[in-house]
């Protein structure tokens, strides 16, 4: 949910980015990261922790946690935290991919 | 290999005032920055910070954030920047390892300046990994930054200044801020932030803790519980909160790991937040120019962070031979405003730390 009213920052709305989660159809903002964009369209849901496949939102927002790290345009653990959102991005989570075996 | 003379690493309030002091000595600076934006932690700081002139008192910390990039622009031409670009690695030989827009690369520097900041503390309690909750810099990010809110009603935990100024801001953005709990008898942030909120009616609970969290695949509801004075759970104390949004805000640790990862002299100060550098009164660490300020170098407030960068600026352009023509005058002013800032009963918990680091106060 965006802010409509703030006493202090001012958010007017941007360009509309189009862009794939897990091949839906979504749109963000000019201006937004990934997560961020996600977050608005209510995704919650970003990544799975290793070993018991929890699910886990995002955390920190700055980059350190690396419980948003997703797959973008085909590149594997990209922090969605503090990647821009660009038109067309296609991104997808790691839910299954990372095992920890022994 | 990229060869260098200074590499600043992190353009937050400590970084980007090391940048420019060393600029202003004839230095030429290299700023490696993994967010897409400059100004760290500023960026999201809407409220007017305290302290006197010199630190910015009553200006918001994003307006700082401009100013202190502004103040940059001058040097342009003795001046890089990257971008969106994580230093992975940090090497006994002065090497940095970087990666940028999937690249990997090295540059090498005659002297580096650490001013990575910190990151958020978590805390422990069944489920605290649940969607929904969220360390409290995050969701000020969420939305001073991008302007979005992270749920309709929400809980604080933790009456630090953050925890205290982040609930305020969530009340501007149209949030029911629901409770704020506090482990401590007492609230841990100025009075005048916690009065605010008081104001506003939001309820807060002293001696108490987050037990547990519930919710399917996000967060539904929390239950509270009482705390004896030995910080443990006094049961039959329980009650539940519904709530969409739980934001942490226990405290913050030093990001070292690349002062670590190059074997830096390192020390564990809890008043400090962590695991921290030793280092001189100059701010360098055991590694011959090698510098580090801000939160790096023990958790502080904005205002010391930018203190403490302009005099690893100063001191890293007088070791690589430009010594800024108000040397003098500047290491006195620097060295006296720190000790300011770190006086009075806020600052005890620090002048502790920095005690037990074994640095003169």
């Amino acid at each position: 949910m965006r802010i409509e009213k703030h006493p202090i920052l001012s958010f007017e709305k941007k360009n509309k980015l189009h862009f794939t989660f897990n091949g839906r159809d979504l749109v963000g903002y000019e201006g937004d990261t990934i997560a961020a964009a996600l977050h608005d369209n209510d995704i919650m849901h970003y990544s799975n922790s290793l070993i018991k496949k929890r699910p886990r939102g995002f955390y920190c927002a700055i980059g350190n946690c690396g419980s948003c790290n997703m797959t973008v345009d085909g590149v594997l653990n990209v922090k969605t935290c503090i990647t821009p959102l660009k038109d067309r991005m296609v991104v997808e989570s790691e839910l299954d991919e990372v095992t920890i075996h022994g | 290999m990229v060869k260098r003379d200074l590499i600043i690493v992190g353009a937050g309030p400590a970084g980007l005032s090391a940048a420019k002091v060393a600029l202003e000595a004839g230095l030429t600076v290299t700023i490696i920055e993994r967010a897409a934006i400059l100004g760290g932690q500023l960026t999201k700081q809407t409220h007017k910070f305290f302290g006197s002139k010199e630190e910015y008192a009553k200006t918001r910390g994003i307006d700082i954030a401009s100013i202190l990039i502004d103040e940059l622009k001058n040097y342009e031409k003795r001046l890089e920047i990257l971008k969106e670009a994580t230093v992975v690695g940090m090497y006994k030989d002065y090497v940095l390892t970087i990666y940028q827009g999937n690249e990997y690369f090295k540059y090498q520097a005659k002297a580096i300046i650490i001013a990575t900041g910190a990151s958020e503390k978590v805390l422990a309690f069944e489920n605290n990994d649940l969607p929904g909750i969220y360390g409290a810099g995050a969701v000020q990010t969420l939305m001073n930054l991008y302007g979005i809110v992270p749920g309709n009603e929400v809980v604080m935990v933790g009456s630090g200044n953050i925890g205290l100024i982040v609930s305020y801001q969530l009340i501007q953005a149209g949030v029911k801020v629901k409770a704020l709990l506090e482990a401590a008898s007492n609230i841990g942030g100025y009075l005048v932030h916690a009065a605010k909120l008081v104001r506003l009616g939001v309820p807060i609970y002293t001696k108490t803790s987050v037990k547990k969290a519930f919710g399917d695949k996000q967060l539904e509801k929390i239950e509270t519980v009482k705390l004896d004075e030995n910080w443990q759970y006094i049961e039959g104390t329980e009650e539940i909160i519904n709530c969409d949004a739980l934001c942490i805000s226990v405290g913050l640790t030093p990001l070292h790991q690349l002062l670590s990862m190059a074997e830096v002299d390192m020390i564990y100060i809890s008043e400090l937040g962590g695991l921290i550098p030793k280092k001189t009164p100059d701010y360098e660490t055991s590694m011959p120019r090698v510098y580090a300020c801000g939160d790096v170098t023990g958790i502080e407030e904005a205002s010391s962070a930018m203190v403490e960068g302009k005099i690893a600026g100063l001191m890293a352009a007088r070791d690589l031979g430009h010594r800024h023509k108000k040397f003098n005058e500047l290491e006195k002013q620097f060295k006296d405003q720190l000790q300011n800032l770190r006086q009075g009963p806020s600052g005890v918990k620090i002048r502790l730390g920095l005690q037990k680091a074994g640095e003169e106060l």
